[in-house]
């Protein structure tokens, strides 16, 4: 496997740093992500990942420092505007409405709409939600069924569906496999694997469990205190490698 | 249970209240000879209308999980706003939407409170309802004033016969197709249902709440002026509190979830009707004034406990 160039860069964090108050979230934050990569993102609960992730897809604003999509400097303003550019989230609530069918869920704030009077076409829509999760292999009773219904498997694979669906080349995932068994966290994997195979989106992955990371993610940045403090290939470090550096400040007697 | 037919009818959320509205109508034709009579039904519209108008509007806002206690004053105060501009010459059609247009700027007031500076709209909509009510004293000096007759606005906004019914049925159709046909309606309920989660996905939930709290005191002004047309006279103890309770109390029994994220306006307005029959039924069936809240209060009580466990059944025939 060969180091991507800079070429195939598609996104770059210079020198970012964010505080809430007195709270300094992140303080000098410098990241890359290329085409097609699986990142993992790895850190102790407060080292500041998912405040990155926010700043990453325009949700919050950087106090200072640069972000550059495909070699341009760029300020995002906003989710939409993020989305735009092909940066698309799964938020660890997963930005879900139980009370919607699942087929409006998936085309949240995205809703078709007829011309010139502007009802939903929930037709088309339900036929694009059908599609959308075939294409990527989940199983959903129906797409008109309420999302509180369903387990959150299957809400997280809805919400990584909707972000893939929509043309993503970039795809933000903060913790997907928290609080999910076995058999569940294995379909999510599975489902990001079958998508790191495709090979046209890039992937950041925000987990606690650094086996998982380290069997499906390219390369892993350890984020400690606001900042990066490792960016190794996968392939170069190893868990018990990343289990000592998370935990060595927290051992007693040293 | 299993049976396609009756999940269908379970899983409409209309359905069991109307079915509930059903029930009460053939009780009080069975119980009172002059219950199924033009007259009455006539008498009924006028309970329920300007509580089904009110309704159409506080159901957005309790779907996307807020509450307007200032509209009832709004309904109170809009009409004295509307004869001041008569007053100083304007013709009806536009004093009419002049007031219309400071009620909706009095909703405005309400959300830019709430949302922006943060405060609870509870908190935010009480205060505003004092300070309303305490207008329309100012403005009506506490005494009743004859409304403007004799004009084409006056027989579309509420002196035609059947003008205030028509206008509650079109209004609960337009907000109907509103919630459940447009972008706006997804907004107001992914606002209620994940505050977060909407914003995340990019949705604006300031606006979509301060747009919902004006449709909300604009429609609550055209109840008032539409009853007030209707009645002949503009009285500053009309509408208030009851109005409002009236038209949450409507709104929920309807199916709306006080707690946000789901709910009906042809639901509120068949909560609105609910009401009216049974207001009209008791006044018919000669129960006293002094037992009749407590009467009505326990109806109001049992029609939303109909209405929670029909909603426990429906959730338990999808599994």
């Amino acid at each position: 496997m060969t180091e991507p160039d800079t070429a195939q860069e598609l996104i770059r964090v210079e020198h970012v740093s964010k505080r809430f108050g007195a709270v300094r979230a992140l303080r000098d934050i410098n990241l890359r992500v290329h085409a097609g990569e699986v990142l993992g993102l790895i850190g102790d609960n407060g080292a500041g990942k998912s405040t990155l992730i926010k700043i990453l897809t325009g949700f919050h604003q950087p106090d200072s420092g640069q972000l550059w999509v495909d070699n341009e400097p760029v300020t995002l303003k906003s989710v939409t505007h993020a989305r735009s550019l092909g940066i698309e989230t799964v938020f660890q609530d997963l930005a879900m409405v139980n009370d919607l069918p699942v087929y409006l869920n998936l085309h949240l704030n995205k809703e078709l709409v007829h011309r010139p009077f502007p009802f939903l076409r929930r037709r088309e829509m339900k036929k694009r939600a059908r599609e959308a999760l075939d294409s990527i292999g989940i199983s959903i009773p129906s797409v008109t069924a309420e999302v509180g219904q369903l387990s959150g498997g299957q809400r997280q694979a809805i919400a990584v569906a909707r972000s893939v669906h929509s043309n993503a080349r970039l795809l933000l995932l903060d913790e997907p496999l928290a609080a999910m068994g076995a058999k569940e966290g294995g379909q999510i994997l599975r489902l990001l694997d079958s998508l790191k195979r495709r090979g046209d989106i890039a992937i950041v992955l925000i987990a606690h469990n650094y086996s998982q990371i380290v069997d499906i993610c390219d390369r892993v940045n350890l984020l400690q205190h606001g900042e990066i403090t490792l960016d190794k290939r996968s392939a170069d470090t190893s868990v018990a490698e990343l289990l000592e550096l998370v935990h060595a400040e927290y051992r007693l007697n040293t | 249970m299993n049976n396609p037919v009756t999940r269908t009818l379970l899983r409409t959320k209309e359905l069991s209240i109307l079915l509930v509205t059903i029930a009460v109508a053939i009780y009080f034709s069975v119980t009172s000879s002059a219950f199924n009579t033009s007259e009455n039904y006539h008498t009924i519209a006028q309970f329920f209308t300007p509580w089904a108008i009110v309704a159409a509007g506080e159901v957005m806002l309790l779907i996307c999980g807020e509450i307007d206690l200032s509209a009832g004053f709004v309904f109170t105060l809009a009409p004295f706003i509307f004869v001041i501009f008569v007053n100083n010459g304007a013709p009806l059609w536009l004093a009419l939407i002049a007031t219309l247009v400071l009620c909706a700027l009095v909703g405005v007031i309400n959300g830019i409170v709430h949302a922006w500076l943060g405060l609870p709209s509870f908190v935010t909509t009480l205060g505003m309802a004092f300070l309303l009510e305490g207008l329309s004293l100012i403005l009506s000096n506490g005494a009743p004033v004859s409304a403007p007759r004799g004009d084409w606005v006056v027989t579309v906004f509420g002196g035609g016969h059947w003008s205030e019914l028509i206008w509650a049925l079109v209004i609960v159709v337009i907000m109907q197709l509103v919630l459940s046909g447009t972008r706006f309606g997804v907004y107001t309920q992914a606002t209620g249902g994940n505050r977060l989660g909407a914003a995340e996905s990019g949705i604006n939930t300031n606006r979509v709440k301060i747009v919902n709290f004006a449709i909300t005191s604009t429609l609550a002004g055209l109840a008032g002026i539409i009853d007030g047309l209707r009645v002949g006279s503009f009285d500053p103890t009309n509408g208030g509190f009851n109005t409002m309770f009236f038209a949450v109390a409507a709104a929920v029994i309807g199916g709306t979830a006080l707690i946000g994220g789901s709910g009906t306006v042809v639901g509120a307005l068949l909560g609105a009707m609910l009401l009216g029959i049974v207001y009209d039924g008791f006044n018919l069936t000669g129960i006293s004034a002094n037992p009749f809240d407590v009467v009505l209060g326990a109806a109001i009580l049992v029609a939303m406990l109909l209405n929670v466990n029909l909603t426990k059944l429906r959730a338990r025939s999808r599994t």
